[in-house]
């Protein structure tokens, strides 16, 4: 018998080396040498959005607009969140909601019972109720993230009744039925939300700067294969496990902080609101509409959602008729722009100007999306 | 010396039916074996079972002396045992290259670091180069040809520096000239150290790379010798051809 192998090596075995380097096509180089996870174009981007963010409510002055604000950004930010693991990971989480009231009941039971005290001092408990969301929910992000796709997505909206059950029936904390008043805040009157739409929107710069980090690290690369096959992704030695839990917690943490600051603005808990199922579907809606998958995507998508939403509860508000607009919606969205609007926008101008270096925001979208090639999909 | 992988008597039932019936085999470090039989014989089984894709009812693994007791892909793949899939899988959102780099272990404190740093980036393009993919490495390894992704799930499998690569049917589904790059690159890679396991149909691809043969029929091995011997067995002859 022949030796094992012998076989193998015979004459006709190529004599290349590996990774002997001829073959390059010239230009890959540039596109593909070393890069620096700053661009200069997204860092532009970030410090334009941050100073939009800063002086939006001095602009838009009135309550209702202020008001309006305060939404929007919230929306953009629990839709981001949410994309963490929905969209980064493929993780196609409905029950949100659950980790929003419980950072909304968070707020009241550290306002009411702990006696944290008034006006801006609430705030401070964000950071607590936050991290103890993310750490509390770890125990069941790894019982629900041994499921996948709807078996996950099921799951996650039975967790969010069950909260809200709970809220319900924990008369001595939540107050049950008959709801948790918060103290008001003691803002003066004139500018009464912008303690709470600057809290939301520093909230909103912390999640895009954790959704940055995540987009352009392994943990981003990992989920992104997670979504792709998560078999192979497996086998290819990726602690798919770990960047699932990491990917959940987070995601669920920020979503609590949301809840925390809404409960302090609105002042009145009740469990039907506080976890409600249209809130984390709306979520849902804008990073779909924007482009999940896409750092901006959810933004976008609430930027335009957000004030609509609104304006369609005002008008057919009192018959919830506008649940019927936003399934019309969330249809032509899924029909028409099954990846969002950024990665549609961006191909299309992709296509338009090939070479073209990237300057501006629309040509930083399409540069956004070539960062990582899983946004062309 | 002690074989790289041992298998004993293991065993996978789904319903009434036996994919892998006691088998048990063993590979030589430096071999290229093939793994070969009639369809339903437990091939790919037993692929499942060795790299922890599906739990084995009973039997023993050994890998590098070492007893894997209830093998789990992430956790062999990192011992230095890689497999590719029947139907070539790539991760389709992701750019080639990401592709090949994802093939990289990493220890979790190194999940915050960059997505694709220069020493795995310079790594992976020397494997896409290796595998004529390089044109194409910032491309969505979806856009791929067949044959191409099959190229690249071996490239990315070889970015951890395995010591055992299961490839299963690596020349299904691609062209001529494609099987023989693809013989190619397991020849490269074979005299730079690297085992390999292959379940392959194309028999003479077999005869020419691999040696020995593991016949499997009905879930058990039932020849294990150099190619000719196999090709004139009559127990082989007959589980191909018999009733």
């Amino acid at each position: 018998m022949t030796r094992p192998g012998a076989r193998a090596t015979q004459p006709g075995a190529r004599a290349t080396q590996p990774g002997a380097r001829a073959t390059r096509p010239a230009g890959l180089a540039t596109r593909h040498g070393s890069r620096s996870r700053i661009r200069p174009a997204g860092a532009l981007q970030a410090a334009a959005f941050v100073a939009v963010l800063a002086v939006l409510p001095l602009i838009l002055g009135q309550h209702w607009q202020v008001n309006l604000l305060v939404f929007t950004v919230m929306y953009a930010g629990l839709a981001s969140a949410w994309n963490l693991l929905g969209g980064y990971a493929g993780y196609p989480a409905l029950g949100h909601a659950a980790f929003f009231g419980i950072g909304a009941y968070a707020m009241a039971i550290g306002t009411t019972h702990l006696g944290v005290g008034g006006g801006y001092r609430p705030f401070v408990l964000i950071v607590p109720i936050a991290v103890g969301t993310a750490v509390a929910v770890l125990p069941l992000a790894r019982l629900l993230l041994r499921t996948r796709a709807a078996a996950f997505a099921v799951l996650t909206i039975t967790v969010l009744f069950m909260v809200q059950t709970l809220a319900y029936n924990i008369r001595g904390l939540t107050g049950g039925s008959s709801g948790l008043l918060v103290p008001i805040a003691p803002f003066p009157a004139a500018t009464f939300e912008r303690p709470f739409y600057y809290a939301m929107a520093v909230l909103l710069a912390l999640t895009l700067a954790v959704c940055w980090v995540v987009r352009t690290s392994k943990l981003g690369l990992a989920l992104n294969a997670v979504r792709d096959d998560e078999d192979r992704a497996r086998g290819l030695g990726v602690q798919t496990e770990l960047v699932k839990l990491v990917a959940f917690a987070v995601s669920a943490g920020l979503t609590a902080a949301f809840g925390a600051v809404w409960a302090y603005y609105l002042t009145f808990l009740y469990p039907g609101f506080a976890i409600d199922p249209l809130l984390a579907l709306g979520a849902i809606l804008m990073a779909f509409l924007g482009g999940r998958r896409t750092l901006w995507g959810p933004v976008v998508g609430a930027a335009l959602i957000g004030p609509a939403q609104q304006y369609f509860a005002y008008r057919f508000g009192a018959s919830h008729l506008y649940l019927i607009a936003y399934a019309v919606l969330f249809l032509l969205v899924i029909y028409l722009l099954p990846e969002g609007i950024v990665p549609s926008l961006g191909r299309r101008l992709g296509r338009l100007r090939p070479a073209a270096p990237a300057s501006g925001t629309h040509d930083q979208v399409a540069t956004d999306s070539l960062f990582s090639a899983g946004d062309l999909g | 010396m002690s074989p790289l992988l041992a298998a004993e008597g293991l065993t996978k039932s789904f319903g009434g039916i036996r994919a892998l019936d006691a088998c048990s085999f063993e590979i030589a470090e430096g071999s290229v074996s093939a793994l070969i039989g009639p369809n339903g014989s437990g091939k790919t089984t037993a692929f499942n079972v060795i790299t922890g894709y599906q739990p084995a009812d009973a039997g023993r693994l050994t890998f590098r002396d070492r007893a894997v007791r209830r093998p789990d892909p992430c956790r062999l793949q990192r011992l230095g045992l890689a497999r590719t899939f029947q139907q070539a899988r790539v991760f389709p959102g992701l750019s080639v290259l990401e592709n090949v780099v994802l093939g990289r272990n990493q220890p979790w404190h190194a999940l915050l670091r960059g997505r694709v740093p220069g020493t795995d980036r310079r790594r992976a393009e020397d494997l896409l180069d290796e595998f004529g993919l390089a044109a194409h490495a910032g491309v969505p390894a979806g856009r791929l040809s067949y044959g191409q992704r099959k190229l690249l799930e071996f490239a990315s499998v070889l970015m951890a520096e395995p010591v055992l690569v299961l490839l299963d049917e690596p020349t299904a589904g691609i062209n001529p000239i494609m099987v023989k790059t693809m013989e190619d690159h397991i020849r490269q890679r074979h005299a730079l150290g690297i085992t390999f396991l292959i379940v392959e149909h194309e028999m003479k691809f077999v005869m020419r790379l691999c040696d020995p043969v593991i016949v499997l029929d009905r879930g058990r091995p039932i020849a294990c010798a150099a190619p000719e011997e196999v090709q004139n067995d009559p127990r082989v002859l007959d589980a191909y051809l018999g009733d």
